[in-house]
């Protein structure tokens, strides 16, 4: 047991489980972003809960965030070893030949999405913390006494630069799990006869989830 | 045909290397792409220059000897041969060929497009065998029910000739294809199972002491693997793997 996070199969599996963490986490993003499309009440008792339930913030959200700190930092150390891996490049490789461009440049896809994610915490996550938990109001409430976060979402995405920022990043989310999705389940031993089924499905999510992103930032953007 | 070669040039691993022109005339499409750096070999001869030193050995798909990276893909163009099966057909009148040596840091080159590749016999001594008893009394093979699936599955393992162009095609030099047939030939077979857990933790422990990468699970290599080795067997180690971690 005790070799198996300083081999290459196994860092390969640990990067598989906290990929597969992350995909589980995005689809209930995206659950609760598709709710301000229809609802603005909704959206506000579902952020409440998901703001102020403890078990959300100190369980899920410390472990969200440790999940996509592990799988970007060990993003890089995988990097890293497999550049040191080929200490002579070729002078004509054709990678086309014979791999997908999303398989060959993961983690520029993936260095997109971590530019994305610091403008997201900024965005979002960190006036939340100090709101709730440095100036001590936790009623969700603006000085009208409503809930302030559809008013909120809605405000962040007047400026048509953090909307066109949004936009960008999602198409490389996009691209990250066009291969992301298949070569965790690849990663972890699970190739068999429902792989091919399998495949449909992960275009899929790698396709509906971040162009159901753009579709809300844009709606947002456009409809108030 | 007539054709401009650009080389990779090494005196030896201590020498730095370069690519170099060469030009040849009169090639004909039948020729096999050995044949080709046979008749360029032939010509630097006679005109007193050093050969350019490649690998060769059976020159019919079988050894696994030759390499070459050719026009930037492991045995050049062609899918599911190897360079000396590679016809001379698959280029034009007035191309310009690439060759080079492969590239990864656990094959250095030992001279021109000639690499040692003796870490995957390295890794072949950690754990690519089962021990059988030869006192005389062997039991025969055939008295094992294998089924058929499994016995096609081993097979096609099996045909791995060990050549490293999945190596050479990664973007990662990983060799997992190799070792992931390596060790889905005896994982499929009753008589692999003895020594299956050592043998998956110790093959890929040599594989990542040689310096190999990981795996990106690009599909690379099966793409350019002459023998036309599946990613089912890197899925099937990695199974194997986790399962000796657990009891190992
Ligand atoms: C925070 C920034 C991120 C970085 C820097 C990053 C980087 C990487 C890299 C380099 C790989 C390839 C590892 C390899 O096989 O060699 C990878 C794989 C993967 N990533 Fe990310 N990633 C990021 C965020 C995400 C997010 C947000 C998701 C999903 C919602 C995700 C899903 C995946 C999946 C599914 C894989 C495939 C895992 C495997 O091959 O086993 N990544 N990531
Ligand atoms: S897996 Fe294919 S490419 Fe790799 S060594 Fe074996 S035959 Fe060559
Ligand atoms: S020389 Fe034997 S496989 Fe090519």
């Amino acid at each position: 047991m005790s070799g198996i996070f300083h081999s290459s199969i196994g860092r390969k599996f640990a990067m598989a489980l906290s990929a597969f963490f992350l995909m589980i986490f995005l689809l209930l993003h995206f659950s609760v972003n598709l709710v301000s499309v229809f609802s603005e009440d909704a959206f506000n008792q579902a952020s409440h809960f998901m703001g102020t339930n403890p078990l959300v913030q100190f369980l899920m959200q410390p472990i969200l965030i440790l999940g996509v700190i592990f799988h970007f930092v060990m993003g890089f150390v995988l990097e890293l070893r497999n550049k040191n891996a080929r200490s002579i490049s070729y002078a004509k490789n054709n990678g086309g030949a014979n791999s997908t461009w999303m398989s060959r440049n993961m983690i520029y896809s993936g260095l997109a999405i971590l530019a994305f994610l610091v403008l997201h915490f900024i965005d979002f996550w960190l006036p939340e913390i100090n709101t709730k938990f440095i100036q001590g109001d936790i009623s969700g409430l603006n000085i009208d006494g409503n809930f302030r976060y559809y008013e909120e979402l809605v405000h962040k995405f007047e400026n048509p630069l953090r909307v066109g920022a949004y936009v960008i990043a999602f198409v490389f989310l996009c691209l990250h799990l066009l291969h992301g999705f298949m070569s965790a389940f690849q990663s972890v031993g699970a190739n068999n006869k429902y792989t091919k089924a399998l495949q449909g499905f992960g275009k899929a999510y790698a396709i509906i989830l971040p162009v159901g992103f753009i579709f809300i930032a844009l709606f947002h953007h456009f409809s108030h | 045909m007539n054709l401009t070669l650009k080389i990779w040039r090494q005196k030896d691993s201590n020498t730095k290397g370069q690519m170099v022109d060469y030009k040849v005339n009169d090639i004909s499409e039948h020729m096999s792409f050995l044949e080709m750096m046979d008749v360029l070999n032939e010509q630097l001869v006679n005109s007193g220059e050093e050969p350019v030193a490649f690998d060769h050995d059976c020159r019919e798909g079988i050894c696994g000897m030759c390499s070459l990276y050719i026009n930037g893909e492991a045995h050049g163009p062609d899918r599911g041969v190897t360079t000396c099966q590679l016809h001379m057909r698959m280029f034009n009148d007035g191309d310009t060929i690439t060759i080079e040596p492969w590239r990864a840091t656990a094959f250095p080159v030992i001279k021109d497009l000639v690499v040692d590749r003796t870490a995957f016999e390295r890794i072949q001594q950690a754990g690519g065998y089962i021990s059988v008893n030869t006192s005389g009394n062997t039991q025969d093979a055939n008295a094992i029910p294998i089924s058929k699936e499994a016995a096609d599955e081993a097979m096609d393992a099996a045909t791995c000739i060990g050549c490293g162009a999945c190596v050479a095609s990664c973007k990662n030099s990983s060799a997992m294809l190799f070792v992931g047939a390596k060790v889905s030939q005896y994982a499929l077979l009753p008589q692999g199972q003895v020594e299956a857990t050592e043998r998956v933790l110790n093959m890929v422990k040599q594989m990542d002491e040689e310096g190999f990468g990981n795996c990106t699970n690009t599909g690379a290599c099966e793409v350019e693997c002459p023998k036309g080795i599946s990613l089912e067997n890197i899925a099937r180690m990695n199974r194997e793997y986790l399962k000796a971690s657990l009891k190992g």
